[in-house]
């Protein structure tokens, strides 16, 4: 499965996961406390300074990564255009898109693994309210395996849908798909359990 | 223990599977993407502590940076964009709407439903649009008037959570963990 950590490496990927996270958080808490255009401003110019830093491809991916938000920064920007009062409207579309970009610059610059490993850390501080950390990596793994399998597996029931009928499968799938996705659950938990168990 | 993990993973992964299914538009031009009716059938299912479990699971994984959220986003940012509330509201979402249905002994489907109306919709929006309003800097009233043209498709994914439901219970009597 494909993941939104950046394949062009950065300095930053070298950075400690740990470290990255909280100096985001201090960030991401910093940029909710600012309310001045221009402090608002100065943090986005060094957001996409940071991004600017790691090379252009980095940046196009980067952007690209922000166009789920266009919807909303057009609605923001509209109203505001039309109550009369683009400050208030800037800051926020200012705060939303630089607490947004921080966030995924981390995304971006931390591989996979260094996460899940940042993840086991922090659940082992949970163990004693009864979270097991290999519990929970292993349910990672799980849900990392089953999403390709149900995706090939409703793809299958969809074709033999097709084949049956001239309509299109739709919801009409649905509960096969489930019912199939259900089975090869209790495979799974049979297979652990054969094995030793997930204890 | 095993079977529990394998149904919380399978969920978990089966809100991800329905982010992937292209959003339908309504007829007035609102997308709705299938997501929330994989958080509405893991508490119906796996009932209230499991299904929220497995929704946790879910955002773990969004948090890590796997695309898995409807429209492929992920990572670390839409933590903190307008649909922070949602996504949070998500865990909630599948807590109410197993509680309903494991603690109201109506007919499965009419407490499924049930339960993916007060947890799909009252509680997700009751955390998703304060979320929304805090994001965007609108007030509540606002925010509310941005989120409610998402209902009609809410209310056809809950039927379709009920159906589901009933399906399990009709083929599958043992994975039904929220009556079990």
């Amino acid at each position: 499965m494909l993941t939104l950590t950046s394949p062009v490496e950065t300095p930053l990927h070298r950075l400690r996961a740990p470290a990255k996270l909280a100096a985001l958080c201090l960030f991401t808490v910093a940029l909710f406390a600012l309310d001045r255009p221009a402090a608002l401003g100065l943090a986005l110019a060094l957001v996409v300074a940071l991004h600017l830093a790691q090379g252009t491809a980095f940046t196009r991916h980067a952007l690209a990564l922000l166009v789920p938000l266009w919807p909303f920064l057009m609605v923001v920007a509209l109203w505001h255009l039309w109550l009369g009062d683009p400050l208030t409207g800037g800051s926020i579309l200012l705060r939303l898109v630089t607490a947004v970009a921080a966030a995924n610059l981390v995304t971006m610059t931390t591989r996979l693994s260094d996460m899940i490993a940042t993840v086991e850390r922090l659940a082992s501080l949970l163990r004693h309210i009864g979270l097991e950390p290999r519990t929970l990596a292993l349910a990672i793994a799980l849900v990392i395996r089953f999403v390709p399998v149900m995706t090939t597996r409703t793809a299958q029931i969809a074709e033999a849908f097709r084949a049956r009928s001239a309509r299109r499968p739709g919801h009409r799938i649905l509960i096969p798909a489930t019912l199939a996705a259900l089975d090869d659950a209790d495979h799974v938990a049979e297979a652990l359990r054969a094995r030793g168990g997930a204890g | 223990m095993e079977r529990n993990l394998s149904h919380i993973a399978l969920f978990a992964a089966l809100v991800a599977v329905l982010g992937l299914v292209p959003a339908v538009t309504l007829p007035f031009g609102v997308p709705i993407s299938a997501q929330s009716l994989g958080i509405m059938l893991s508490g119906t299912v796996l009932g209230a502590k499991r299904g929220a479990l497995a929704v946790i699971l879910f955002l773990v994984l969004v948090a890590i940076g796997l695309p898995l959220l409807s429209g492929g986003r992920g990572g670390l940012g839409v933590f903190v964009g307008p649909s922070a509330g949602f996504l949070i509201g998500f865990v909630a979402a599948a807590f109410v709407a197993g509680l309903v249905v494991e603690r109201w002994s109506a007919p499965l489907p009419v407490a499924a439903f049930a339960g993916s109306v007060i947890g799909g919709i009252i509680v997700l929006y009751a955390f998703g649009i304060p979320g929304m309003a805090l994001s965007l800097g609108k007030t509540l009233p606002e925010a509310t008037l941005l989120a409610a043209p998402f209902l009609p498709g809410d209310l056809i994914k809950c039927v379709l959570a009920a159906l589901v439901t009933r399906g399990i219970a009709q083929m599958r009597p043992g994975a039904l963990l929220s009556r079990g």
